[in-house]
């Protein structure tokens, strides 16, 4: 999940009592499937939730694509090569349409970025741990999108249609990557010993860490029963976390992969494997600037913005140039 | 707000026949990058043959408020469409 512990605005779930009849109008519109478009009158904190949680979302794509680009030179292949430049090239194309989906809000895209340089804006916590070594390529692919998927197949239904739509271009291209991943994995896991070791390391290093892209338990949060009711969220953390190892599992079987956890077992009356939670506390650190990589993707996020402005700069002070030379001539 | 690139509408012909559709927008310095970006971002997979932008602040739309006066007057008018008359079997295809 590429947006973790978004902050609902307000205080939890108005009961319906309380609603004025706006607000009333408005949810009767989400409860009956009704897109929510970005002229339409909204609350100011479904507005500021979702200002929130798809600009995080839009930071991750963006910030997700250093741990991947950090190995587009040096993929074993030209085709490989082909392959991850293209899968990263698509994250920029993810974090495009989220930006513009969170700019029908009325926040501009300079302010979200300022937002995600200054800190006051996150990006997921997976993107902080790094990529050793090109079976780890492999495992983000494998793991990261696949858990990415979990979160955004449910949300091209939610109630923000901008926020729907981006989501349903983007879930067209997330098969893709999920695949590539998977397939660098089978390639190691079918290697050579060595290569085998290395596609268990990577699953070793970035098991919990995708665990952890959920989010903690969210069972009993009031902020996430109203991003519930908005239609912001679709499904609680837990149940996301548990479709992913459910589906996940049986994938590391197919490899010949151990998942490092000697309580995961399938539980037969649930119908659900047993897992181990991730430790929250190496999260919350994480979440909190600590993590192994924070420092580096945050510089380079600002040397992007920095070493770019003359280009942003000089390609507007062309085009007005150009533009008023056509008005004079005309 | 500083000097920040303009938005753009994008709009793409899918297939030769079909109309130009609007799939998303993106910011661009003009009308000539906005096409290559557009190029770049929405046609990735084969999805187009033809773009058009224009830039966003030039769109003229409909108020969400307004849609019951504007869009209502028609729904009542159902001879407007070809299922209102009844036309007998013998008469053949119509
Ligand atoms: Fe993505
Ligand atoms: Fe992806």
């Amino acid at each position: 999940m590429y947006a973790q512990m978004i902050k609902t605005a307000g205080t939890g779930v108005k009961p319906r009592e309380e609603m004025t009849p706006e607000e009333a109008a408005f949810q009767d519109r989400i409860d009956a499937d009704i897109k929510i478009e970005p002229k339409d009158w909204m609350p100011d904190e479904y507005r500021a939730t979702l200002v929130r949680q798809i600009g995080q979302h839009a930071h991750s794509e963006i910030v997700g694509q250093l741990p991947e680009g950090n190995w587009i030179t040096r993929a074993p292949t030209l085709e490989r090569k082909a392959i991850l430049l293209a899968k990263v090239q698509d994250e920029a194309g993810h974090g495009l349409y989220l930006y513009c989906a969170a700019e029908t809000l009325g926040v501009s895209r300079d302010e979200l970025t300022e937002d995600l340089l200054s800190g006051r804006m996150k990006y997921s916590s997976i993107f902080n741990y790094p990529t050793l070594n090109w079976a780890d390529i492999g495992a983000v692919g494998w793991l990261v999108d696949g858990a990415a998927i979990m979160n955004q197949v449910p949300l091209q239904r939610t109630s923000y249609g901008p926020y729907s739509r981006a989501m349903i271009r983007i879930c067209k291209e997330e098969s893709f990557h999920q695949r590539q991943g998977y397939d660098i994995m089978m390639k190691m896991a079918q290697g050579t010993e060595a290569q085998k070791k290395m596609a268990q390391d990577a699953l070793n290093r970035f098991w919990y860490p995708s665990l952890m892209m959920f989010g903690p338990s969210d069972k009993e949060s009031v902020h996430s029963a109203q991003s519930m009711a908005w239609k912001i969220k679709i499904d609680s953390n837990d149940e996301l976390r548990q479709r992913f190892v459910d589906q996940t599992v049986p994938q590391a079987e197919y490899l010949g992969l151990t998942v490092p956890d000697d309580k995961l077992k399938w539980n037969e009356e649930r119908g659900h494997y047993d897992f181990s939670e991730p430790d929250w506390t190496e999260f919350f650190n994480v979440l909190k600037g600590k993590g192994p990589c924070n420092t580096e993707r945050m510089n380079g996020r600002k040397r992007a913005w920095e070493d770019g402005a003359w280009v942003r700069d000089g390609l507007m002070a062309h085009a007005q140039k150009r533009a008023a030379r056509k008005v004079a001539a005309e | 707000m500083k000097n920040e690139w303009p938005l753009w509408e994008v709009f793409i012909r899918g297939q030769h026949g079909l109309s130009h559709r609007h799939v998303g927008s993106l910011h661009a310095p003009d009308a000539e990058m906005a096409v290559k970006n557009a190029r770049d971002v929405y046609t990735r997979r084969n999805e187009g043959v033809s773009i058009w932008v224009v830039e966003a602040r030039h769109i003229t739309a409909t108020n969400p408020g307004d849609k019951g006066p504007m869009f209502e007057p028609s729904e009542s008018k159902i001879y407007r469409h070809p299922t209102f008359f009844d036309i007998p079997d013998d008469v053949g295809a119509m």
